[in-house]
């Protein structure tokens, strides 16, 4: 992935972000969400309810979608709105591919609409719409995506 | 109550769970408050926010530091009950909820979270809340199973600032699948004592236990005669004609076999005697003391084998 020298505009593409489904991570994001569901950390309770495994919670994957966001546009973006919906679970041993694409961008306000989404190996488990205000600095930055794309490749 | 239930179960069309009517009762839920002022478990905090960043993986400055800001899509952590549960939810939505899970919507999953961040939280900041339940949509069939989808907003404030709104929807649902027939019907207990009686109404017919030595009727079946002691016996059989003396509705607890709510009748026959079951052919809202009833023979066939056992209709026009 190549440095993005380019304005955010209609059509920009975000680099993705590859996120390895861990079961560390759906423990860790449920407690640090408050959200003690056991569906989300006992494997055991998981199964009698139906599932084959926990599964991450809601509020983490609003979480990692806000991440995403701010890890493209930098850390002066301000996040105005995030609606998302689930649809395939994040089980553990999978892995999570966040992609986004500009859809809106207004000029003036420098808001951008930014469709997102997240897919694992059994199909989409996130589709969503981020709005954020792209502020001065972020795009002084001017290469804003170049950062997620190190990180990626690491 | 379980052997008052065991005499019949519900097999109502008002009581089945997931009809119009269940329907209709969540409905009545939308507009009505979820949570009313409730106030965050913690102010907004560095610890909170560094253990989300940690497990999120989040490494942006703007949460760090002593300007930092709590990462937005933390709205709704701040508001959560945690393992101490919510202190500020009302009757409205636990009510709600109870319906559900007797209607067999055991199961619950997140669907969807819209928020709305108007300005950033910061360490200190204190949150209080209100949530209200919005919608509740009719009954949906997904992959996961049969239920409905929930849909509450929750304004967040510090002091009396809205700092943003989280609109959360939760699909609470039957999980689907062969594992969830419902378990068989218990069975009646049948002994020497009353073993006639239920060989009787195998065959559809309702017999009542008569002293042979003083002719005093009785239900249920005894060895002896409460009048006169006597041990000997015959039978008469019951014309089956019966009004509702007295009932109960089962609300809970729910009984595995049996779908709460629903109607157990302590029917007297016409004969003098009474005898504990079910009242069909009414929504178990519509039973009443002296609604005429007539014994049906009701038959099952589940994993138990075949059953055979007397309920009582409401007469056409009576309820």
């Amino acid at each position: 992935m190549g440095a993005e020298t380019t304005r955010p505009g209609v059509g920009t593409e975000l680099p993705a972000l590859e996120i390895p489904i861990t079961r560390t991570l759906i423990v860790a994001g449920a407690i640090a969400s408050r959200d003690y569901q056991d569906v989300h950390h006992d494997a055991e309770l998981a199964r009698d309810k139906g599932s084959p495994d926990i599964f991450m919670n809601i509020l983490t994957t609003n979480g990692l979608v806000g991440r995403y966001i701010t890890d493209c546009f930098g850390p002066t973006a301000q996040l105005r709105k995030a609606a998302i919906r689930l649809g395939a679970p994040n089980y553990p041993g999978d892995t999570m591919v966040l992609t986004g694409r500009i859809e809106e961008m207004d000029d003036e306000t420098r808001t951008a609409t930014v469709r997102v989404v997240g897919a694992n190996s059994i199909g989409n488990h996130v589709t969503g719409t981020v709005t954020v205000v792209l502020t001065e600095s972020t795009e002084d930055r001017g290469t804003v995506t170049v950062t997620v794309a190190d990180e990626v490749d690491s | 109550m379980a052997t008052v239930a065991a005499a019949g179960g519900s097999e109502e069309p008002g009581a089945r769970p997931g009809t119009d009517d269940l329907a209709a009762r969540l409905k009545v839920y939308e507009g009505q408050p979820a949570a009313r002022a409730g106030m965050g478990k913690d102010p907004v905090n560095l610890p909170m926010i560094r253990h989300w960043c940690e497990a999120m993986g989040d490494t942006n400055p703007a949460y760090q530091g002593p300007d930092a800001v709590a990462p937005p899509t933390m709205l709704q952590a701040w508001t959560m009950g945690g393992l101490s549960g919510h202190t500020a939810r009302t009757g409205a939505y636990d009510e709600m909820l109870t319906l559900l899970d007797e209607a067999g919507c055991t199961s619950i999953v997140a669907t969807d979270c819209e928020q709305e961040y108007l300005r950033p939280l910061r360490p200190g900041d204190e949150v209080a809340f209100d949530t209200v339940i919005e919608s509740v949509s009719a009954r949906k069939t997904t992959k996961l199973g049969t239920g409905y989808f929930v849909t509450t907003r929750t304004d967040v404030r510090v002091g009396p600032e809205l700092v943003g709104t989280h609109r959360f929807r939760v699909l609470k649902y039957a999980p689907s699948g062969p594992e969830r027939k419902p378990p068989p019907r218990p069975r009646p207990v049948v002994n020497r004592d009353n073993a006639a009686f239920w060989e009787a109404v195998a065959e559809e017919r309702l017999l009542i236990q008569r002293c042979a030595d003083c002719g005093v009727l009785r239900h249920p079946w005894l060895p002896g005669c409460n009048a006169c002691g006597c041990l000997d016996w015959d039978t008469v059989e019951s014309s089956g004609e019966g009004t509702v003396c007295s009932y109960v509705v089962m609300h809970h607890p729910p009984f595995p076999a049996f779908a709460p709510p629903y109607a157990v009748g302590l029917i007297e026959l016409a004969e003098g005697v009474r005898m504990v079951s079910n009242v069909v052919g009414v929504p178990y809202d519509k039973v009443r003391i002296g609604l005429p009833v007539r014994v049906e023979f009701c038959r099952y066939d589940d994993d138990g084998g075949a059953l055979t056992l007397p309920v009582f209709r409401v007469l056409d026009g009576e309820a």
